[in-house]
């Protein structure tokens, strides 16, 4: 290396701070996406259902019954409406206005002194998530009269004939809050956005412009010209980690079981990893468009659809697992999601931190041979 | 340091495989070129002939085939990274970055080249002046006019003093007054330090002030040498004549042109300056009598361009006279009449303001029915904003606009029907094929089933584009695309043909052939508005208009704008020196009166 490195180092990387400061595009993607993202996924974008529509038909006007449907008025998550008669509550749910109908037949409460009490839950099927996750609220809530039920009459809980109570603990998630995996994701999703689409965007446009082409008759290197565009970006990148994680935890009280360093060490792991790859898909693509499609298809869509964000790989096809499994962001999203609720588990940080470097080498050392200081 | 000789090019050749068309593309065979160190060098040719990939070559930015390249003593394929060093190269689009200002253009330059911080002040306050950017250092470069970014791009390249300077078209698309100044520079550089420059250029002129020139064709060295010893080959072969007053220059170049023996015919300061064969002038020309008719001719000292013109017309036999045969009997369907008195665009007191800034300043003036009609003008005089205008794609602040009887102000659609525009870029799809490029135009001009057939019949015939129907439009050579753009641009048959730089960074022979079909077009009725930075053009246009800050500084023919400019028959101007004396005449008066008024 001769000794104008740094100085050259230095001039290129201030332009290229100059011109993100002065490129409103630029900011507003690397910065101001990046907050919206994070409102959108920890307001808008949530798996939990709270105040369901349950439309409760009531063929049995006994106290019993009148006070298990209390006790589903209690829960937050379920907002029951008593209809009639099952024709209107088909009716309501045709139209959408309730999720499910939950049907408590005439002989509810003499059965259930019986400890054999049936009742009816209808779902709407249209959305599986959210009825699975009705249902598990219904079921809980009857549950729970049930023994208070018991408890009123006197007898002892375990007198109720035949009944099990099953207690139920979600680990990892006490809350079953999915902000709270949704937190992580995000992290994985910003830091791809900035490092692989928009550091693929903006070398591209120098490609494009025909910048590169004056850029390369001077004694400048190829590694000078990546190591200037690595910089920043990793700045902008580091920023929208920063944002998420105070997002995390004072917006959406996600807590933060593991090391904060650690989560910050694997972050620039992965950060190098993403700039590797958008510096190489600049490389080969030399055009603005192509190397935005490509990044986001081969970077961005992975990292939200397969890389464990929103659906879990083991449910998916072997061969779609596969390709998941081989991503970078499944890797990082793997230990951000233990480092975030389940502590330092020191298996995981290592595998995937290795994982993770190899990477990184892999695509910088690529991206690095295919900047070459050649036109066309 | 200085080897007597900066580059030398060793039969070079280079290919290139196109995938798409599963083909490959000879840009360099064989070449063969040195450049002298301590003066300019110029490198001249069509359009894809080959000289921005000599240049790359130059710059290690490729590597050649077969051959060798050696600069300033180091073999490019080895070691490009040491020519680099010591070089500069500016590319066809400059390589400034927008964002950034002037002046840290120049500090992003100097840094990268090492220049110590010391020596960088008196090297700036140089640069400033030579380039008179001074006033704009603050000034991001997206935000400078043409001239002055080719200026700024020059000025990079010579933040420390390089060992051979390459230059890649640095005045494609740049005015006559600023190419002068950037020539004065380079000039003034290779006399106080000793610069090498290698040069590509359009501009036979520019050309002409080098101490050494390669003509490349088609990725040959056609000829090279002194620009004399170019010249010299056209010795006794050029002659200028003067038309009768009934007939405008034009006419007669063109029936020069269509003569098989011509190598070459300009109009230039009313007369026709034009080339014969050698062959034929040796056996005394018998048939030059009959083209010519009534007027004599007599010889000529030969030009630059008259030596590249043979030098191309020995490996090119392009058939203007059938191209414009063709024309003039299939053209747009009306009746071939002469221009007439009758106007067909009339502009009063037209004015457009952006916000309190004025680019177009009450102008006035009318075009007759067949006429070619020159807009010119220094890059930010005003003349793209008329333009649009007249095309109706910008509306007026103020003033009456009427084109083909149509107000434009009211009834912009209706004009539009009958105009025709083919922008500098050629909006044209590159994907698609030239049928259904035509297709879609026609489609958008609204012409359907039998009609749309015949138009497209008619144009494909008039452009010669009968072969190509199904070749891609982005795969086409560039004279192809121009081509394709006319046709494209006269299928509704329009009554005006609006041409925004159509020969811009296009070689000499390529625009005789567009000019050829521009007067064979009007001979047909069609009215013709022009722009165009080749000042030699302007005497194809019946009229021309010059603007400046957005007023008209002179209107007229060809010979009453020299006339104004102070030609007399002792002292005869071409276009260019006629332009620039009529422009700087002005500035200095304006710049006087605000003197006065302060």
């Amino acid at each position: 290396m001769n000794g104008g490195f740094w100085q050259r180092l230095l001039a290129l990387t201030r332009k290229e701070v100059k011109q993100l400061l002065r490129d409103r595009s630029n900011l507003m993607m690397g910065i101001a996406l990046p907050a919206v993202l994070i409102l959108i996924f920890g307001y808008g974008l949530s798996f939990d259902v709270k105040n369901a529509p349950v439309a409760v038909v009531m063929e049995d006007h006994s106290v019993t019954a009148n006070d298990m449907i209390a006790g589903l008025r209690l829960s937050p998550y379920l907002a029951p409406r008593v209809v009639n008669s099952m024709h209107d509550a088909e009716a309501l749910m045709l139209d959408r206005k309730v999720d499910a109908i939950l049907r408590l037949p005439s002989d509810f409460s003499r059965r259930l002194g019986l400890g054999d009490a049936h009742a009816q839950l209808i779902l709407h099927g249209a959305d599986a998530n959210t009825a699975r996750t009705i249902e598990g609220y219904v079921q809980s809530a009857l549950a729970q009269s049930t023994v208070l039920q018991g408890d009123r009459s006197g007898a002892s809980p375990g007198a109720s004939v035949g009944s099990v109570y099953l207690e139920q603990r979600l680990w990892f998630n006490e809350a079953n809050t999915s902000t709270w995996f949704l937190v992580p994701g995000l992290i994985v999703l910003i830091t791809t956005l900035v490092g692989a689409f928009l550091t693929a965007l903006v070398m591209a446009r120098e490609w494009e412009r025909g910048t590169l082409e004056a850029l390369f008759v001077t004694p400048v290197r190829p590694l000078e010209i990546l190591l200037a565009k690595i910089i920043p970006y990793f700045g902008v990148g580091m920023i929208g980690l920063l944002m998420c994680l105070l997002a995390a935890r004072f917006l959406f009280d996600v807590p933060i079981y593991g090391s904060l360093w650690l989560i910050l060490l694997v972050s620039v792991f992965y950060l190098f990893v993403a700039l590797g790859i958008g510096l190489l898909i600049s490389a080969v693509t030399k055009n603005q468009f192509t190397a935005s499609q490509l990044a986001l298809v081969t970077s961005f869509m992975p990292a939200l659809m397969l890389s464990g964000f929103i659906y879990d790989l083991r449910n998916m096809p072997l061969a779609v697992e596969a390709v998941g499994r081989i991503l970078p962001a499944t890797h990082y999203m793997e230990v951000l999601k233990s480092l975030f609720l389940a502590g330092n588990l020191w298996p995981v940080i290592l595998k995937n931190c290795v994982i993770l470097i190899g990477y990184a080498v892999v695509v910088l050392a690529a991206a690095r041979m295919k900047t070459r200081k050649l036109i066309g | 340091m200085n080897t007597p000789v900066a580059l030398v090019a060793q039969g070079v050749g280079k290919r290139f495989v196109i995938k798409k068309a599963g083909r490959t593309v000879v840009a360099l065979d064989d070449v063969s070129i040195e450049v002298k160190s301590a003066a300019l060098t110029a490198l001249v040719g069509p359009d894809g002939a080959g000289k921005t990939t000599l240049l790359r070559l130059a710059a290690g930015l490729m590597v050649a085939d077969t051959g060798t390249m050696t600069v300033l003593g180091i073999d490019a394929a080895t070691d490009p990274q040491a020519i680099q060093n010591r070089i500069s190269y500016m590319p066809q689009r400059f390589g400034l970055y927008d964002d950034l200002s002037v002046q840290e253009n120049l500090d992003l330059y100097a840094d990268l080249h090492g220049v110590p911080q010391d020596v960088r002040g008196k090297r700036y306050q140089r640069l400033m002046e030579m380039t008179d950017l001074g006033r704009f250092t603050s000034r991001p470069a997206g935000k400078l006019s043409g001239g002055m970014k080719q200026k700024l791009g020059l000025a990079c390249t010579l933040v420390r003093s390089p060992e051979l300077l390459l230059l890649d078209e640095p005045t494609v698309g740049v005015d006559p007054l600023s190419r002068r100044e950037l020539w004065e520079i380079l000039e003034q550089l290779v006399g106080e330090e000793n610069l090498s420059v290698l040069v590509s250029t359009s501009y036979m002129d520019e050309a002409a002030r080098c101490a050494h020139v390669a003509i490349l064709h088609d990725g040959k060295v056609l000829a090279q040498g002194t620009p004399e010893s170019i010249r010299d080959t056209a010795e006794d072969l050029c002659f200028a004549v003067t038309p009768p007053a009934d007939e405008a220059p034009r006419h007669l170049q063109a029936r020069l042109l269509d003569d098989d023996d011509t190598v070459d015919a300009v109009p230039r300061g009313g007369k026709v300056h034009f080339v014969r064969t050698r062959a034929t002038v040796e056996q005394g020309d018998p048939d030059l009598a009959r083209v010519l008719g009534a007027s004599r001719a007599e010889p000529m000292p030969p030009t630059l361009e008259d030596g590249f013109m043979l030098a191309l017309r020995s490996k090119v036999q392009r058939d203007l006279s059938s191209a414009a045969a063709v024309a003039t009997s299939t053209s747009t369907s009306k009746p071939a009449s002469a221009k007439t008195d009758q106007s067909v665009i009339e502009v009063k007191d037209l004015v457009r303001t952006f916000g309190d800034f004025t680019a177009v300043d009450r102008t006035s003036f009318s075009v007759s029915r067949g006429e070619i009609f020159g807009l010119l003008g220094p890059n930010g005089a005003g003349k793209t904003t008329t333009f649009r205008m007249l095309c109706g794609l910008l509306p007026a602040s103020s003033g009456t606009l009427r084109v083909a009887g149509h107000d434009l102000r009211k009834a912009r659609a209706h004009a539009r029907q009958q105009i025709g525009y083919v922008s500098q870029k050629f909006a044209l799809y590159g994907n698609l094929t030239v049928d259904e490029n035509l297709t879609f135009f026609g489609g958008a001009y609204g012409l359907s089933g039998t009609r749309l057939r015949e138009r497209m019949a008619a144009v494909k015939s008039q452009f010669e584009l009968d072969d190509a129907g199904h070749a891609q439009a982005g795969l086409l050579p560039g004279g192809f695309k121009q081509r394709l753009a006319m046709a494209t641009g006269l299928l509704h048959a329009p009554d005006i043909l609006f041409l925004d730089e159509p020969t811009s960074g296009a070689d000499p022979l390529a625009r005789r052939e567009f000019w050829r079909r521009i007067t064979a077009l009007a001979e047909a009725g069609t009215t013709v508005v022009i722009t165009t930075h080749f000042m030699e053009e302007a005497e194809y246009c019946d009229r021309v208009v010059i603007q400046d800050a957005g007023k008209v500084l002179a209107l007229g023919t060809p010979a009453e704008i020299r006339r104004q400019a102070g030609e007399t028959d002792a002292r005869t101007f071409d276009m260019e020196q006629a332009f620039i004396g009529i422009v700087e005449q002005n500035r200095k008066a304006s710049r006087g009166g605000a003197r006065e008024a302060a």
